[in-house]
C-alpha cells in the first residue's frame, strides 16, 4: 500500500512535478481552444455541404461522406502519426515546415470536425422540414433557409452533445504527444522517466479532471433547462 | 387572362396519383376555394403552384409565367405567391416581429427600419402590435396563425394560398382568422383556399372546386355547388359534411 502511495501519489513528487505538468498543460488548452474553434467552423460547413441539395452537389456531398467515414474511421493516434511525422517528410515548402503544435492542431482537427459533422447533422436533421418549406415558401434561398431558420434551432439542439465531443477533444490532446508536443502528459513523462516516480503522471490527469467536470456539469445542467422548457411547453 | 391557370396538371407520389389532369383558372381579384375529403389533394395542389412540390406533368402559368418549364427561378417566383400552412410554421427561435421582417430583409433587400415599419404596420392591422417582441409559444393557435398570414403578406404577395389555414385551431379561435381572410378577400387578394369551413367558402368564394381523388370533379360559383351539385360525388360529401353539423 505505501508502495502504491508512494509511486503514483508523492506529495514530494507532486509538488516537484508540478510546475512542469502545468506548463505542459497550457498547451493543451492551446491545442484544445485552437482546434476546437476550427473544428466548429468547419464541421457545420462540413454538415451544410452534405445536405446540399440536387444533383449538381452530388460530388460534394460524397466528398463530405468520404471525409466523415475516413476521419471517424481512423484513430487519432494514425492521423497523429501520419500529419507530425508524414508532412514533413513530403518536403514541401510551406507544409512541411510547420511545428508539432501545428501539426497536432491539424490532426485533432482533422478527426474531430468529422465526429462534429455528425452532431451538427443531427441537429440540422431535427429541425422539422416544414420549417424549411415555410422559409422557401417565402423566397428565401436554400442556403438563407439554412443560416436563418434552420442552423440557428440545429445548433441550439445540438449544444450539449457537442460539449461532449469536447470532452473527448480535450482528452485526446493528450494523444498528440506521440508526435513530440510537449504538452502535460509529455512533461509527466519526463518526470517520471528521471525519477521513476508516476506522480507527474497523476499531476497531469488531476489537470485534465479538473478541466472536465465543470464543462461536463454545464452539460447536464443545459439539459436539464431545454427538458423544463419542453415540459412547460408541451402542458 | 386569367392570372392562374392549371393545364392538365398530375402529381405522383411513387405508385400514388395525388392530382390527376387538374384544370383551374383563378382570375386576379377572385377567390377560390377548394373543398373535399382529407387526401384528395388540396394541399398538394397548393403546393405545386408554388413550387414545393414539382409536376408531374401539365403546366402551370402564374401572372403570364410558366412555372413548369423548369427554367422559372424559383425564390422570384415565391415573393408573388403567399403561401399559408395549417401547422402555422411560425419560426420559433424568433420574435413576432422577426418572424415578419425576415424574408423582405433578406429575399426583398430592404432595410432593417423600412421591413419594421411595414411589420408593425401589418401587426397593427392584425391587431397583434402588441406581441411584436413575444415568441410564437407565447401566442395562441389563432394569434399564430394570423401572423402566419402577416408573414406571408409582408413579401406583397399578389396570390394568395391558404391551406386548410383553420384545421389546427380551437373552435373558438376560428372565427379571428377567418375574419383576417375575409378582410383581404374584401381588399381585392387573390386567393385559393383549401377549406373545411364550408360556410366560409360558401360566403367568401366567387368560386368552389370540389376535389375527389385528385381530380376536381365539379367547379362553380358557392350557391350551385352547395345547393345545387351536379355529381354524386358532391352530394355524398356534402351530405356528410351535413351531418356533422359542418354546414
Amino acid at each position: 500500500m505505501h508502495a502504491v502511495l508512494h509511486t503514483f501519489y508523492s506529495p514530494h513528487d507532486f509538488r516537484v512535478a508540478l510546475p512542469n505538468v502545468w506548463a505542459g498543460f497550457q498547451v493543451n488548452l492551446k491545442l484544445m481552444v485552437v482546434a476546437e474553434a476550427l473544428v466548429l467552423v468547419f464541421a457545420l460547413a462540413i454538415a451544410v455541404v452534405r445536405g446540399l441539395p440536387g444533383r449538381g452537389a452530388r460530388p460534394l456531398r460524397a466528398l463530405a461522406i468520404v471525409y466523415t467515414d475516413v476521419f471517424r474511421g481512423t484513430p487519432l493516434i494514425l492521423v497523429a502519426f501520419l500529419v507530425g511525422f508524414g508532412v514533413p517528410a513530403l518536403n514541401i515548402h510551406f507544409v512541411s515546415s510547420r511545428s508539432n503544435f501545428t501539426y497536432g492542431v491539424v490532426a485533432l482537427t482533422l478527426v474531430y470536425t468529422a465526429y462534429v459533422t455528425e452532431v451538427y447533422r443531427a441537429g440540422i436533421e431535427s429541425v422539422h422540414p416544414s420549417q424549411r418549406m415555410a422559409a422557401r415558401s417565402l423566397g428565401l434561398s436554400y442556403l438563407q433557409a439554412m443560416r436563418h431558420v434552420v442552423l440557428p434551432q440545429a445548433v441550439r439542439r445540438v449544444i450539449p452533445p457537442l460539449l461532449n465531443d469536447f470532452i473527448g477533444l480535450q482528452k485526446d490532446t493528450a494523444l498528440v504527444v506521440v508526435i513530440g508536443v510537449a504538452e502535460a502528459a509529455e512533461q509527466g513523462q519526463a518526470y517520471s522517466q528521471t525519477y521513476a516516480n508516476f506522480t507527474s503522471y497523476v499531476v497531469a490527469a488531476v489537470f485534465f479532471i479538473l478541466l472536465t467536470i465543470p464543462l461536463a456539469r454545464f452539460t447536464d445542467h443545459l439539459i436539464l433547462l431545454r427538458e423544463r422548457r419542453e415540459r412547460a411547453l408541451a402542458t | 387572362m386569367s392570372f392562374v391557370r392549371l393545364e392538365n396538371v398530375s402529381k405522383r407520389f411513387g405508385d400514388n396519383e395525388v392530382l390527376r389532369h387538374v384544370n383551374l383558372e383563378v382570375d386576379e381579384h377572385q377567390v377560390v376555394c377548394l373543398i373535399g375529403a382529407s387526401g384528395s389533394g388540396k394541399s398538394t395542389l397548393l403546393r405545386c403552384i408554388n413550387l414545393l412540390e414539382r409536376v408531374d406533368e401539365g403546366s402551370i402559368v402564374v401572372d403570364g409565367q410558366t412555372l413548369t418549364n423548369g427554367k422559372v427561378d424559383v425564390n422570384a417566383l415565391r415573393k408573388k405567391i403567399g403561401i399559408v400552412f395549417q401547422a402555422y410554421n411560425l419560426f420559433p427561435h424568433m420574435t413576432v416581429l422577426e418572424n415578419v421582417t425576415l424574408a423582405p430583409r433578406k429575399a426583398r433587400r430592404l432595410s432593417h427600419s423600412e421591413s419594421r415599419s411595414r411589420a408593425l404596420d401589418l401587426l397593427r392591422r392584425i391587431g397583434l402590435e402588441d406581441k411584436a417582441d413575444d415568441f410564437p409559444d407565447r401566442l395562441s393557435g389563432g394569434q399564430q396563425q394570423r401572423v402566419a398570414i402577416a408573414r406571408a403578406l409582408a413579401m406583397e404577395p399578389k396570390l394568395m394560398l391558404l391551406d386548410e389555414i383553420t384545421s389546427a385551431l380551437d373552435p373558438q379561435l376560428v372565427a379571428e382568422v377567418l375574419n383576417l381572410v375575409r378582410e383581404l378577400a374584401n381588399l381585392g387578394m387573390t386567393m385559393i383556399i383549401a377549406t373545411h369551413e364550408m360556410s366560409f367558402a360558401r360566403e367568401v368564394a366567387d368560386r368552389v372546386g370540389f376535389l375527389d381523388a385528385g381530380v376536381i370533379l365539379e367547379e362553380g360559383p358557392p350557391e350551385q355547388i352547395f345547393s345545387d351539385p351536379r355529381e354524386q360525388r358532391t352530394r355524398e360529401f356534402l351530405a356528410r359534411v351535413i351531418e356533422a353539423g359542418r354546414l
